[in-house]
């Protein structure tokens, strides 16, 4: 199989039709504009903040007169100008100030705010601050803080089923283990931004680059003092996300605001790219214990694993994230017998947060991790095991979480993978060159994507829309989800043309903002098409009611012989234009606004007996990787990867071949040359592209066949039965990580299971082979 | 201090403090906020520019030292109702998510193109000699500057091949 193509359409307006991005034109001319593009009033001023220089302390004194007389400064503030909470806590634990008071919990902690004439003037003075600690022992990493007594910043979870020692002591064979996974920054083109523009009275107009702007806009309330009403948080796009905006904007809306009223004036905030890195939350790294049983065949019978996280100083969504980790312990696999526990672990580092799978990424790569110990003990080719423990048709289908997996289709798409990609006959030839190749080595593997979908905090999923038609028949559409590149806007407006029967270009796609649509979830959790499509098909819905019973009226006809059809209806066999229509609706009175709501049924979650059902389907997935590596310098390039991934129906194929090819391409960096490293101090020491290698264009696979599932349609009644696209394929990189482990192995006869650690970065590899030779 | 730069075929006279990057000069002077900001290092591409039809990191030279030099931003390539012919193909390939590195991308492209036309060699080509053959390798490359978070390299790459006529 190739790669699938598909034609993009310029103009158009169907679900399930390739059109193009609604911002593309602009994307292309440097006319889309982000939150550092829009016009500065005059007045403008220019926030930077003042961070901690290290990582635990109480602080002794603060020092801040160079700042205020630095040259184009006009103030500063810390914690005791803060009117109302000094806390962006998203799970409002009071344990996330906007500025350190009395003691510092990592290094780059905000610590104070300098505001400035200009940003450069605000940048300099940020460095004049004479700040002195008294240090406090600095717990930097998950050994090292259960070292320390093991603290959590929130309650950890553990799932259940079975009897899990009786099934441990049951089983003929055990392995157990332990993988280091590394985290990721997100590393957005465009970094945290906020620009605050000061009302009257209480009022301000927050522009935020959030995920989240019901959240900013609560959080900017908490910490002014005032109440929601008075807070406006706007967003037209952001310069990607990725789960890094979804609470780190929190702290830059809150310290422009509070400076914009303070001053009134119009205050902007952008850190550098080196603050940005250093001072907000990036994806958890993770360390795994395992203790596995398993059957002759290879098949599981018990599995016991910890899943401890280096969370940082506070919650912030660490509890979501290492609950996501166990609900993805299983990835595709059924385990008869089963615990897993979470330890969210207090550490003197910047507060880990939401990144592109949330957790599930890291409990998938411990379930592969085991699935492979299993076929090097058992001498088996890991597909052949990891088909064993597939979830099953009618039985063998009950997660650790207690939810039946009605929907499985792993075994059709990983067949239909294995045959596309011919990984049979590729790895026997592969096999056939190790032998016979001196420094060369290479890898094969095929790993699974289950992915369960729908927010774990069930009150998360509902949404919001606000259509209005105006008399000359355009069409304005706002909703409750943000767009960060992933296509949400576009394909939001799609379901809405398509419920319309007109083209996309009479749809205007307003920015999100609170002001039109109140308490939205999060973009999260590859949900905003599930949540906002629906919305819309609810608003379009009523409209089209008041519109159908209007016709009837007006052309004397019974409303079921109202026709919907491509730019109008059809009333009793005569044709009237949509603009006819809806400037006769409007001289006869009828509403043509409407607010549409959406909550996903079914789900539901009960966190303390770890029973119930929290996701509504699950998106599925598989990849193909073949690597070769270098044995004397653990160098190596990914030569082909085969991707099939279900998305349902898909709303717009263009869109999310975009989105798959996009999340391998993450994860493959996550998983390979991200590498996230801070010194003893507790400094991150890779707060640059200079130190922290994200993916380039040449680093995509030679041979990269990507393609959609196109059987697959949603068993779930979802959006034009599609599935959600966001965060699945990120893990469809995992064959990467086995393909490597395939080539390190191949050193020792595949006698021993290499057990790499990610980011398998060259020195791993060679780390890898070196042991190997030294005999596993 | 003062200079006068030329930018898109437009002269602009500038007052401004000599430490000012050209990046800087164009998008809080200038108001040409197409040109993005995404390290100010000189490590992401995103504020690549055409001086004299050459690309380069605006953010990692001063303004002040580019008098009389012909400048072309992303605003130059195209009018509002025509596209350039990478602008139109970056639309028709899918060729960004968030669209925050595009400008770079379709300046650095533009700019790539020409150097691949003028015989200039990159660390993949296998013969110096040779006018090197616009391969999709050879593209990536040389694109290998400019950073896309989102990874939309693959329809990049596509965008670019079909412009610059790639050999398959
Ligand atoms: S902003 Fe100039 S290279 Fe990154
Ligand atoms: S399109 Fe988002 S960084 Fe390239």
């Amino acid at each position: 199989m190739n790669r699938q193509q598909t034609d993009i359409a310029l103009a158009g307006g169907r679900m399930h039709q390739s059109l193009a991005h609604d911002s593309g034109r602009k994307h292309v001319s440097g006319r889309a504009e982000y939150i550092d593009d829009i016009a500065e009033p005059a007045g403008t001023l220019h926030a930077y903040l003042g961070l901690s220089a290290i990582a635990h302390g109480e602080i002794v004194s603060v020092d801040l007169d160079a700042v205020r007389a630095a040259p184009g400064v006009v103030g500063v503030l810390t914690a005791a100008d803060i009117p109302g909470e000094n806390d962006v806590s998203p799970p409002h634990k009071h344990d996330d100030p906007v500025f350190a008071e009395g003691r510092v919990e990592f290094l780059g902690q905000p610590v104070f705010a300098v505001i400035g004439e200009t940003r450069d003037a605000a940048r300099r003075a940020s460095r004049l601050a004479k700040i002195t600690y008294a240090p406090l022992a600095a717990a930097l990493d998950v050994d090292a803080a259960r070292r320390a007594g093991g603290t959590l910043v929130t309650e950890p979870l553990t799932l259940v089923r079975g009897d899990v020692d009786a099934g441990l002591s049951r089983a003929k064979n055990r392995v157990s283990g332990r993988m280091t996974i590394g985290g990721q920054d997100h590393f957005y083109l465009e970094g945290q931004i906020a620009f605050a523009l000061p009302g009257e009275d209480e009022d301000v107009i927050v522009h935020s680059s959030t995920q989240h702007p019901s959240e900013v806009q609560l959080m900017v309330a908490h910490v002014l003092g005032i109440s929601q009403h008075a807070v406006t948080v706007n967003v037209r796009r952001m310069g990607g996300g990725f789960g890094g905006k979804e609470t780190q904007g929190n702290l830059f809306a809150a310290v422009a605001a509070l400076a914009a009223k303070r001053f009134n004036r119009p205050v902007k905030i952008r850190p550098d790219r080196d603050d940005d890195m250093i001072a907000t939350g990036k994806r958890h790294d993770f360390v795994v214990d395992y203790d596995v049983g398993y059957d002759d065949d290879g098949r599981i019978e018990a599995v016991d694993a910890v899943y401890a996280a280096r969370c940082g100083f506070s919650a912030d969504l660490s509890g979501p994230v290492t609950d996501r980790a166990l609900f993805h312990a299983d990835n595709a696999y059924f385990y008869p017998d089963v615990r897993v526990r979470s330890e969210p672990l207090k550490t003197n580092t910047v507060s880990n947060t939401a990144f592109r799978g949330f957790g599930g990424p890291q409990g998938m790569l411990a379930a592969e991790r085991w699935i492979e110990d299993i076929a090097y003990a058992l001498g088996r080719d890991p597909l052949e095991i990891r088909k064993a423990n597939f979830y099953g048709q009618g039985d063998r289908n009950i997660t650790p979480y207690h939810q039946t997996v009605e929907d499985n289709i792993i075994d059709r798409l990983v067949g239909e993978l294995e045959a596309s990609a011919d990984y049979r006959a590729r790895r026997e030839a592969i096999l056939a060159f190790n032998r016979t190749s001196p420094v060369l080595r290479k890898g094969i593997a095929l790993t699974p994507v289950k992915f369960g979908i729908s927010f774990t905090a069930t009150w998360y999923n509902q949404a919001g829309a606000l259509v209005h038609i105006y008399r000359d028949g355009s069409i304005h559409l706002s909703h409750g989800g943000t767009e960060m590149g992933q296509g949400l806007y576009t394909k939001v407006a799609q379901v809405l043309a398509d419920a319309f029967g007109v083209g996309i270009d009479r749809i205007k796609i307003m920015g999100t903002t609170t002001g039109k649509v109140p308490n939205t979830s999060a973009t999260a959790a590859s949900s905003g098409s599930d949540l906002n499509g629906m919305a819309a098909a609810d608003a379009a819905r009523q409209i089209k009611a008041r519109l159908e019973a209007h016709a009837a009226r007006l052309y004397e006809v019974p409303a079921d012989e109202i026709l919907w059809v491509p730019n109008g209806i059809e009333a009793g066999g005569r044709f009237v234009p949509f603009t006819e229509l809806v400037a006769s609706a409007y001289l006869n009175r009828v509403q043509l606004s409407a607010a549409g709501f959406y909550k996903t049924p079914k789900i539901h979650w009960d966190r303390g007996s770890g029973r119930g059902r929290p996701f509504l389907y699950y998106a599925y997935g598989a990849s193909v990787s073949e690597v070769t590596i270098d044995t004397l310098t653990g160098e190596y390039q990914v030569d082909r990867v085969d991707i099939l991934h279900d998305v349902g129906r898909s709303l717009n194929p263009a869109i999310d071949l975009g989105q798959i090819e996009g999340g391998f391409i993450q994860g493959m960096g996550w998983l390979t040359t991200e590498e996230l490293w801070w010194d003893e101090k507790g400094e991150l020491r890779t707060h640059a592209p200079s130190t922290y290698k994200i993916p380039l264009a040449s680093d995509v696979p030679p041979i990269f066949n990507v393609n959609l599932c196109d059987w697959s349609a949603n068993r779930e009644e979802t959006i034009g039965r599609s599935k959600a696209v966001g965060e699945p394929p990120l893990m469809l990189a995992m064959s990467v990580v086995e393909a490597l482990s395939m080539a390190v192995a191949s050193v020792a006869d595949y006698k021993v299971a290499p057990r790499l650690d990610t980011p398998v970065t060259p020195e791993r590899v060679l780390m890898g082979v070196e042991r190997m030779r030294a005999g596993g | 201090m003062h200079v006068t730069l030329s930018v898109n075929g437009t002269e602009h006279a500038l007052d401004i403090d000599p430490r000012t990057t050209l990046l800087d000069a164009l998008r809080d002077h200038l108001d040409l906020t197409g040109t993005k900001k995404g390290c100010d290092h000189g490590q992401c591409g995103a504020c690549t520019i055409l001086l004299d039809g050459k690309r380069i990191n605006s953010c990692l030279t001063l303004a002040v030292m580019h008098e009389g030099d012909a400048i072309t931003t992303v605003e130059g390539l195209s009018t509002p109702d025509a596209l350039s012919p990478l602008q139109a193909a970056f639309v028709a390939h899918d060729g960004y998510q968030c669209g925050y590195c595009t400008p770079g991308q379709i300046c650095s492209a533009t700019g790539m193109l020409e150097e691949i036309a003028a015989g200039w060699p990159s660390h993949v080509t296998d013969d110096l000699e040779a006018d090197p053959a616009l391969t999709r390798e050879e593209i990536s490359e040389r694109m290998s500057g400019n950073l896309c978070r989102c990874s939309a390299y693959p329809n990049i790459v596509d965008a670019i091949a079909e412009v610059g006529g790639a050999a398959k």
